[in-house]
């Protein structure tokens, strides 16, 4: 036993293995049966288990697949966009503009305020507001700016991104504040006593710096924004789709295998896009 | 004892307690059985599912009021029932589902059939749910008619038969005709055809529901309406038939003809009462519910005649005993009245219209099923004004009604292939 101990490489077994059982138990298996359960058939209402290549077949043989995945990289796009330009600004005036550590955080909680709330009542509220005959509409036409309703503000691909931008934007502000509050101060005003303007400092001091909490910030709302159905359900009125819809469509039909093969494609196509985006900051490192 | 340890309400605290009572009865009384029986019989909580339309909490509270047992109440979309009554079998007692669905999961075996000599009101079950046929003189309506699937050859049948076999798989309890519902307000002219739904007129005013075996049908009534095709069953349609179906739909969408589409009761109503929307697929106490909030609108009767669906209580396959005896007693306290009266003020049909009569006043009788003119106001079960005297409502008489349907809710032969396309065209 005293040996076993002190083999370090069997005690750092030992250390890793609670938390490798339960992302065994807990992520590999379900994964697994997902992969498995996608190449089975599906009648109406039972499920053969067998193994064929129908459903991915059916799913590459569909155009709508590529305008459902195409629209999935559209949402995450815009998006990250939005949420990376919001969330970087706040942070960025968090960090910088406010002097006092006690305001700091007091206007931090702030942001979390609506986060409180579930997101499902954060997502429908927009509903009333931005609907043909709602709040923002009406204020629009007694203000004289339109003479009639603009249909695009609900049920649309705006409606959709709007409120993925309201959700999802604290998720680009935490680690991006997180990582600015770190900078040393000093080094902006070495690059400012060296002759830098503000914009070369936040350009190539400030914007390097924080490229790890970017990134975070990025995996989440990319992620999130990917995996997401509900909130393009109700903001486009299930007009539009993602692939989370379709998956979910599959399961409300039954077609548990199809949708276990739409499930396995989704999750390879994330992880590739993670990957991808890795390449460009190594997190731990930087962290 | 594994046939009893499977059976999914009568748990071992059930048994204890039911144990525990009977003791206590048969030290404290010698009147004997009867006694038992009703102080077993509170113990009893049976687990209903179905749609919102008849999963109503009034219901359960007067079971507990009447019988005595507890029912517990789950109200689901369409599409999630049918996933809960293939897939869940231990999840439920009673199934209060749609024949549509109930031809779908029937074959899975988690439903037993049911004894049609223990239905007391079994002669008074309207027509249309045993032999088909609404008057002698009818003509049987294309799609999944309720009595196709409503028999099965025995007691644990897994076929439909076509007679009334004394075996039901559903007993019947709810029915009514479906159209289109209307903003006459906000389009202020008359409609009366089902093509209406697709007109550009109404471009991104229009909807329809996300409901794939209810949607198809919806459309194929708006393509005949069209003239684009006649189909020879609109309820089997072919994959070809099915292509040019969708492929229409889908054009008006790409088109922007639809604001959105729903996929629960609540939505249907929200999209309506808020202006979204000015002409739907819709289901009648959806009507209700826009109209108790003040707002004009009409369930339109069209010339080419009603939609149609039926619902009914299925019994899980794992119930026996005393639970089963419950689910029977339940039943028979369903169609004896109260909750047909009970439905029929919200615009449904009862499946036996004799017993709910004496659950309704002459004048709520003469308005919801006779199609006269309220002679007083017209209340909905929750007490909303509906309809004041002199008003009629909207397609008149059951009758009038029910005689003009042409398709019933489907599933098809190909319907793996349809609920692809539907998938499609949602995404599309």
């Amino acid at each position: 036993m005293k040996k076993l101990r002190k083999n370090p490489a069997i005690s750092n077994l030992l250390m890793v293995s609670p938390l490798a059982a339960v992302l065994f138990v807990f992520l590999v298996l379900p994964i697994v049966l997902i992969v498995i359960v996608s190449f089975w058939r599906a009648t109406e209402f039972s499920i053969i288990p067998a193994f064929e290549f129908d459903n991915y077949a059916f799913l590459f043989g569909s155009p709508v697949t590529y305008t459902v995945f195409f629209n999935t990289f559209k949402y995450a796009a815009i998006t990250w966009a939005c949420t990376l330009s919001i969330g970087f600004t706040v942070a960025y005036y968090l960090a910088f503009h406010i002097r006092s550590q006690t305001w700091q955080i007091a206007l931090f909680l702030l942001c979390t305020i609506p986060f409180w709330t579930s997101n499902i009542i954060r997502m429908i509220s927009w509903i009333p507001f931005l609907g043909r005959n709602g709040i923002a509409n009406s204020t629009l036409m007694s203000w004289g700016v339109i003479d009639e309703p603009i249909e695009w503000l609900l049920f649309s691909d705006f409606a959709v991104i709007l409120a993925f931008v309201h959700l999802y934007t604290l998720f680009m502000v935490v680690p991006i504040f997180n990582t600015m509050m770190r900078i040393d101060k000093p080094l902006i005003e070495a690059a400012r006593d060296a002759g830098a303007n503000g914009a070369q400092i936040l350009w190539n001091v400030i914007i390097p710096l924080t490229k790890p909490g970017i990134m975070i910030g990025t995996i989440f709302v990319v992620t999130l924004v990917m995996g997401d159905f509900i909130t393009v359900r109700f903001m486009s009125g299930s007009q539009s789709a993602n692939v989370g819809r379709l998956i979910s469509n599959d399961i409300a039909l039954l077609q548990y295998p199809s949708a276990s093969a739409t499930a396995i494609v989704l999750l390879l196509t994330v992880l590739l896009t993670i990957g991808i985006l890795l390449r460009f900051v190594d997190i731990r490192k930087e962290l | 004892m594994t046939k009893f340890t499977q059976r999914n309400g009568l748990s071992r605290r059930t048994l204890l307690k039911g144990a525990a009572s009977t003791a206590i009865a048969a030290g404290s009384t010698t009147l004997g059985a009867p006694m038992l029986w009703a102080q077993n019989i509170k113990d009893v909580t049976l687990r209903q599912f179905g749609t919102g339309v008849s999963n109503l909490n009034d219901v359960a509270n007067k079971v507990q009021e009447d019988l005595g047992f507890t029912l517990e109440m789950t109200a689901l979309d369409t599409d999630s029932v049918t996933q809960r009554a293939a897939t869940q079998p231990n999840s439920f007692d009673i199934a209060d589902i749609e024949y549509f669905i109930c031809k779908k999961v029937w074959a899975a075996g988690n439903l037993q059939a049911m004894d049609t000599s223990k239905i007391d009101n079994y002669d008074k079950i309207a027509g249309t749910f045993r032999s088909g046929l609404l008057t002698p003189e009818s003509t049987i309506a294309q799609g999944t008619a309720p009595h196709t699937v409503g028999f099965t050859s025995g007691q644990n049948g897994t076929d439909f038969v076509q007679e009334e076999s004394g075996w039901m798989t559903l007993i019947p309890t709810i029915y009514n005709a479906d159209t289109l519902g209307i903003r006459p307000d906000l389009i202020g002219r008359p409609i009366s055809n089902w093509s209406e739904l697709l007109n550009p007129e109404f471009k991104g005013k229009a909807s329809i529901l996300d409901i794939s075996s209810i949607g198809i049908m919806d459309m194929a009534m708006v393509v005949e309406s069209m003239g684009e095709y006649t189909y020879p069953d609109k309820g089997n349609m072919t994959k070809e038939e099915i292509d040019l179906t969708i492929g229409i739909f889908t054009e008006a969408k790409k088109n922007g003809q639809f604001r959105a589409f729903w996929k629960s009761f609540d939505e249907s109503v929200n999209l309506m009462a808020s202006g979204e929307v000015v002409i739907q697929s819709m289901w009648s106490p959806a009507i209700t519910a826009v109209k108790s909030q003040g707002i004009p609108c009409v369930y339109q009767p069209l010339e080419e005649g009603y939609r149609s669906w039926g619902g009914g209580l299925g019994i899980s396959a794992a119930l026996s005993g005393i639970e089963l005896e419950a689910a029977y007693e339940y039943i028979n306290w369903y169609l004896s009245g109260w909750v047909g009266g009970y439905l029929m003020r919200q615009g449904y049909y009862s499946a036996v219209p004799e017993t709910s009569k004496e659950f309704m006043s002459a004048d709520e009788w003469g308005f919801w099923y006779e199609g006269k003119a309220a002679e007083g106001d017209i209340l909905s079960p929750t007490g909303d004004k509906l309809a004041g005297a002199g008003e009629v409502r909207d397609g008149g008489s059951f009758l009038d009604r029910m005689g003009s349907v042409v398709c019933w809710n489907s599933v098809m032969d190909e319907n793996q292939y349809m609920v692809r396309k539907w998938n499609e065209f949602i995404a599309a």
